[in-house]
């Protein structure tokens, strides 16, 4: 197990190295001077520019920055901005945001997706199942862009227009949890369809196994056999895609929080490629690769608790 | 005939699985006798043809795309307003709810919605298409190459896709979009196929490597074939079909990117037309005056909605295992 993990973790570098590569370029392509960029329409002073220049590694060629940048992030260093901010203390208030985000909507995917996917199977082939179907096929369809301003219109306006109780905030994290809970709703729809087809088929396929008619057979009351033997055993393809879509969720934040002002790092990220800030977009785009990479890990060693016949040397 | 033409196609392309089928003359169907010379790898088209048209899902999702392509081919059929034409708007009829004359009301700057959205249609059509074609023909080349060659080849472009699906699509877009100042159809187009090639690169990949250990291929193959006719003749065509069903998935899945990069500001910019640009215009005043923001919505879903009815249609009858 131990040994599995270590050569999973070696097996990552190379995409973290290639990836990191691949935006610190695209970074280093954008146009404008970031430093003059911070003097407005002045004139930088001649001995500032070449100062934060050296400071900043600004004339050593691109492999050299790069160099600098990733050798200082392998000792927790993400650098600063142009301002003198630790990267790392504004990417992680952001982060949190999103994480919060995320994580909201995760579990909305998972309760809804799986729960309307088992009643779909349940009933596949009748009225029921049909109408899940059709539903998913809306989900998936209307994009975040429009489910995020007719729900915000529905849900958070015109629900408190006429009710006069807010049930649900739409700008802001001043709420708390409360504030996460529409646009989680709103960023998680497409995979709450795609979770619901998932399982729908998971389950309609295990439900045709030999070992679920014996268990009927037997007498086992049809609720256990559901959940215990069915559901158990349809899970492994969930998970792999819940796993994977947590670094989708995250990536994809960026519209949601637009949307909804949440003040994460979609907006952070959006800012800073304008004020040309290399070392804040390398480092939330690093962090997302991460979760990505770890993410997916975690979801193969659940494969070993939800399969025990799955071993890892 | 089409009655008994129908069970026999179905026999035929289960039998496909374990070899090529002889090359007789199939009687009852003139349809697949006609493509003459290519008749063998066309059978399961045809065959997919002739069920994908009885389909009310595949009719319904047909008929939406007639339209919107109509819409972005000859927006004048449409309507008589040229939204490009500054002079049709007028600030004092702004955020105007909807009427006989402004069928869709009026925008924050006194412009026709309805004449805006239907002219929105081409540059959102245009995007997902090119993108579409550059992620097929790019991914799908690379996937048919890796695929089939295996070896270091593989290696190397497996590693290469690995490292763009840990990059998050969105982010990724925009910022390949910040390097270019303003962002047009062909900048979003390249931005959108730099990130979504592997996707259709893993799907190709996947498709050959299943396909090149058939029985029809070691036949060719024993027969003398060089590689490339085994590739071209025999591989290509029987791999194509699941990177056919998510390229027109992802067709819609563009459009909506397209839109959503365009809200962001990194997208297609003004004075040109696009849903997303429009939906970003609409939304400061969005709680005075929905409906300029309703519309382009409105027109965005419906049109993602159709290209993707139309991958799940596809999708059901060139795969005979989900009947």
């Amino acid at each position: 197990m131990g040994r599995y993990i270590l050569r999973r973790l070696l097996q990552a570098i190379p995409v973290l190295l290639g990836a990191t590569l691949l935006i610190y370029a695209i970074v280093f392509a954008l146009p404008g001077d970031p430093i003059a960029s911070m003097y407005g329409d002045k004139r930088a002073p001649e001995n500032v520019v070449n100062a934060m220049r050296e400071q900043y590694h600004l004339n050593d060629p691109f492999i050299v920055q790069y160099w600098h940048y990733i050798s200082g992030a392998f000792q927790g260093n993400f650098g600063r901005t142009f301002a003198g901010v630790e990267v790392s203390s504004i990417i992680a208030s952001k982060f949190q945001v999103t994480l919060n985000l995320a994580f909201t909507a995760l579990v909305m995917e998972a309760v809804i997706g799986v729960g309307l996917g088992l009643y779909a199977a349940l009933r596949r082939g009748r009225a029921q199942d049909t109408m899940v179907l059709a539903s998913t096929l809306v989900l998936i369809s209307v994009p975040t862009l429009v489910t995020g301003f007719v729900l915000q219109l529905l849900l958070g306006v015109k629900l408190k227009q006429s009710t006069g109780i807010e049930f649900f905030p739409i700008s802001g994290v001043a709420d708390g949890l409360h504030s996460y809970l529409l646009p989680a709703f709103v960023l998680a729809g497409t995979s709450i369809a795609y979770l619901t087809r998932l399982t729908r088929t998971s389950l309609a396929e295990t439900l045709r196994a030999d070992y679920i008619r014996t268990a009927v057979a037997k007498g086992m009351p049809r609720r256990r056999v559901v959940g215990r033997h069915a559901l158990r055993n349809a899970l492994i393809p969930l998970v792999t895609y819940l796993g994977a879509d947590l670094g989708t969720l995250m990536g994809g934040a960026v519209i949601t929080e637009t949307i909804f002002n949440l003040p994460g790092i979609g907006q952070e990220l959006f800012r800073s490629v304008y004020e040309r800030q290399q070392p804040v977009v390398v480092g939330i785009v690093t962090l997302l690769v991460l979760v990505y990479i770890l993410a997916n890990l975690i979801v193969d060693l659940l494969y070993a608790v939800l399969d025990p016949r799955i071993r890892y040397e | 005939m089409s009655d008994t033409a129908a069970p026999r196609a179905r026999h035929a392309k289960h039998a496909k699985s374990f070899s090529r089928p002889p090359s007789k003359p199939r009687s009852g169907s003139s349809r697949g006798g006609r493509t003459a010379g290519g008749a063998k790898p066309a059978s399961l088209w045809s065959d997919a043809w002739q069920d994908l048209r009885r389909r009310p899902l595949f009719i319904a999702s047909a008929v939406l795309i007639g339209v919107i392509l109509l819409m972005a081919v000859a927006p004048g059929l449409f309507t008589s307003v040229d939204p490009y034409d500054a002079s049709t708007c007028r600030l004092g009829d702004a955020r105007q709810a909807p009427s006989a004359l402004h069928w869709f009301g009026t925008d924050n700057q006194g412009c026709d919605t309805y004449a805006r959205t239907v002219y929105g249609a081409s540059n959102s059509l245009l995007v997902g298409l090119c993108t579409t074609v550059a992620t097929v023909a790019v991914g799908g080349l690379l996937g048919l190459v890796a695929g089939f060659r295996g070896g270091l080849p593989d290696a190397l472009l497996s590693r290469v896709t690995e490292v763009f699906f840990a990059i998050p699509s969105v982010l990724g877009a925009l910022l390949i979009l910040a390097v270019f100042r303003a962002g047009t159809v062909w900048t979003v187009t390249l931005a959108l196929a730099v990130l979504a090639w592997p996707m259709t690169f893993r799907i190709m990949r996947a498709a050959v490597i299943t396909a090149k250990s058939q029985d029809y291929v070691i036949a060719a193959r024993a027969l003398g074939a060089s590689n490339r006719r085994i590739m071209f003749r025999h591989v290509l065509p029987n791999s194509m079909a699941s990177v056919i069903v998510v390229a027109t998935i992802n067709l819609g899945v563009f459009i909506a990117a397209e839109a959503g990069l365009s809200f962001l500001g990194v997208g297609i910019q003004s004075p040109e037309i696009s849903w997303g640009l429009m939906i970003a215009d609409a939304r400061p005043r969005f709680l005075e005056a929905a409906s300029p923001l309703l519309f382009p919505a409105a027109f965005l879903s419906v049109t993602v909605l159709a290209f993707i009815m139309l991958g799940d249609a596809v999708r059901d009858a060139l795969d005979p295992k989900l009947r």
